[in-house]
């Protein structure tokens, strides 16, 4: 009784010092945001039963024909590690390259860079994380390490003049570490943004965070890179990523990942969902009146495909409500 | 994202991250370190009411009938976890009123804030219903029953589509002037997002205080936890919702229904709220229901957790 007193005293204490008003949170929100399709590389890496490559390749021309602006369409890694991605050069060799529509794909270090340029790659993204551990345990090096992999795709990528998104994994918490601090997201969100990175996407890979550590984590890292220049990359684990993103929303980030069909499990929860399902963001986002390009009919129907091919129930709400009328 | 090994037999510190983060509500047993808090959003009210509906709006739309019994026990299991209104109530209509007075500690009545909805619904129009209405809430008071208002259709209609925010004040003005001590407003279908949440609630809070007022979001189109996040940020400090999410949509085949109670709670939690409702013990009795009407659950805290 006497502890929660206390904590109950500590947090009215907290409360007293900040005087900001409610509504301002509630704030401008950006008119247009850019979504990026994480589906056939995040979502699929994480589906068991390996998906037949025309299936990919059919996949991603309806999320382009969606409009979607960019499609991650999937990662040069080996295939031990992803067996499910072991077919990127063909599937990147088989889509359709829309115009006004990027394509880039995960290439971890130099060799999935040089796969991935030969299979025509025009666009890539390196990864990084806020968890030394999970770092140690995802990839099998320390941080420090990592960024030197990851500069070495940057150095090589920059000689061709292509573009490379930065990724920083458990920027709300780590399921090694437990807890993350902001300070430490904002360092590694710094370096790879002073690396040469032109995009991070912050994400928080387990799905623990809530709307209050997501703006303490992002005011911490908007201190270190452009808010013009983030993106976040929310799981639905813990049914928090859409109040999570509209959090991101009002504190001006412009760029969400997300998943059609909100594809992809969790390898650290079983049973529990993964990302945020792109029919489900695009719902708020419309509601909201900001533009985005994407059509939510196709993008439905592109969602409708991959259920069916997987064989299992969408985990977008819009698509449950909407798929028996 | 990233490469997936094989993780989660490695993830040693897994339950201790459940553990930090599923708060546990109640004192005592794993008080939280306040340095660890997460910090908290300024603005939000420091404490929020939950009202469950879950024995009442979750289970009537549920296809399978539950046994008293089961009722009764989940009832039961939900009484036993801090939660301070558990709604048990149905439709009462101004007959009822004395054999509901036998035992009841509160009475609803249930408004629309659409002519079509509310014929469709209750077979009379808005302006029948507050005066049926009235009639009930008035003898309640009388015998000091408290009411508490619902406003159906606050964020649109499946029969007139869009619903105006004056329209919704009006309705909810109707019910506050006859007595009632609280309104709960329902997005019904669950079409409502954080922009049309706002719109209607700004127009609300122009009559009635923020602390009359409460939120009832369905989950349809995944947009509950988002609204009410927006709803919480504009000083409302009670919310409606289901645990496990019971109760599907009768008006959208296969959607989902109510928010689900653990994922508000989480984000409560989450966001250094007080709420006095202990995560796990709701947990349980939403793993009960579940069996009992033998379905799987809504809520994604309960999915991740359970069989994590």
């Amino acid at each position: 009784m006497a502890t929660a007193r206390k904590a109950m005293r500590l947090r009215l204490a907290g409360l007293e010092s900040l005087r900001a008003v409610s509504t301002s949170t509630v704030g401008t929100l950006p008119k247009r945001v850019k979504i990026v399709e994480v589906g056939p590389r995040d979502g699929l890496q994480n589906e068991k039963d390996i998906i037949p490559t025309p299936v990919k390749i059919k996949l991603i021309d309806m999320l382009s024909e969606a409009g979607l602006p960019v499609i991650e369409a999937t990662s040069f890694v080996s295939p031990k590690w992803v067996p499910q991605l072991a077919d990127a050069a063909e599937v990147l060799k088989g889509i359709q390259r829309f115009p006004g529509i990027n394509y880039p794909v995960l290439t971890p270090n130099l060799k999935g860079f040089q796969d991935a340029v030969a299979a025509g790659a025009k666009e890539v993204a390196v990864l990084g994380a806020a968890s030394e551990l999970f770092t140690k345990k995802n990839i099998n090096c320390s941080l420090d390490e990592s960024f030197q992999r990851s500069d070495e795709v940057l150095k090589a990528a920059q000689a061709r003049s292509i573009p490379v998104r930065g990724y920083v994994s458990c920027v709300l918490g780590c399921p090694y570490q437990g807890k993350i601090s902001p300070a430490k997201v904002a360092e590694v969100a710094k370096k790879l943004y002073s690396m040469g990175c032109y995009e991070i996407s912050l994400g928080d890979t387990i799905g623990v965070g809530t709307p209050g550590v997501m703006k303490d984590m992002l005011s911490a890292v908007m201190h270190e890179v452009p808010v013009t220049a983030l993106a976040v990359h929310c799981h639905d684990t813990y049914g928090q990523a859409l109040a999570n993103t509209l959090m991101a929303l009002q504190m001006g980030v412009s760029v969400v990942d997300s998943s059609v069909a909100g594809l992809g499990g969790c390898p650290y929860a079983q049973g529990a969902s993964g990302n945020l399902a792109t029919e489900d963001l695009l719902y708020m986002l419309a509601g909201l009146g900001i533009h985005t390009g994407v059509n939510l009919q196709k993008l439905l129907e592109a969602g409708t495909f991959i259920s069916k091919a997987l064989n299992r129930k969408t985990s977008s709400k819009v698509a449950q409500a909407t798929s028996k009328l | 994202m990233g490469n997936m090994p094989s993780a989660v037999k490695h993830c040693l510190s897994y339950q201790q991250l459940l553990r930090e983060h599923l708060w546990i509500g109640d004192s005592g047993a794993g008080a939280l370190d306040p340095a660890q808090e997460s910090s908290q959003l300024s603005g939000l009210p420091e404490y929020v009411k939950i009202v469950e509906v879950g024995p009442r709006d979750g289970l009537q739309n549920e296809k399978v009938i539950v046994p008293t019994d089961i009722k009764i026990e989940f009832i039961n299991k939900l009484s036993q976890t801090g939660l301070s209104v558990i709604e048990v109530t149905s439709f009462v209509s101004s007959r009822w009123v004395p054999q509901v007075a036998a035992g009841a500690t509160e009475i609803s009545v249930f408004g629309a804030a659409s002519e079509s909805f509310s014929k469709k619904n209750i077979n009379c129009s808005i302006k029948e219903s507050m005066e049926k209405f009235e009639e009930v809430v008035k003898s309640a008071r009388h015998m000091g029953i408290p009411a508490r208002g619902y406003v159906s259709c606050a964020l649109g209609c499946p029969y007139e589509g869009n619903i105006t925010p004056q329209k919704v004040t009006e309705v909810s003005k109707r019910l506050y002037s006859m007595g009632c001590y609280e309104i709960s407003l329902g997005d019904t279908i669950g079409v409502g997002t954080p922009g049309s949440m706002k719109r209607m609630l700004e127009n609300v809070m122009k009559e009635i205080p923020p602390g009359a007022l409460a939120v009832h979001c369905h989950d349809t189109y995944g947009q509950a936890l988002a609204n009410i996040l927006t709803a919480l940020q504009m000083g409302i400090n009670v919310v409606d919702s289901a645990v496990s999410g019971l109760g599907g949509c009768p008006y959208a085949k296969g959607a989902s229904g109510n928010v689900a109670t653990e994922d508000l709670i989480y984000m409560l939690n989450g966001l250094g709220l007080n709420t006095g409702v202990n995560l796990y013990k709701v947990m349980e009795a939403g793993d009960f229901i579940c069996k009992a009407v033998n379905k799987t659950t809504n809520s994604k805290v309960a999915q991740a957790s359970f069989n994590a």
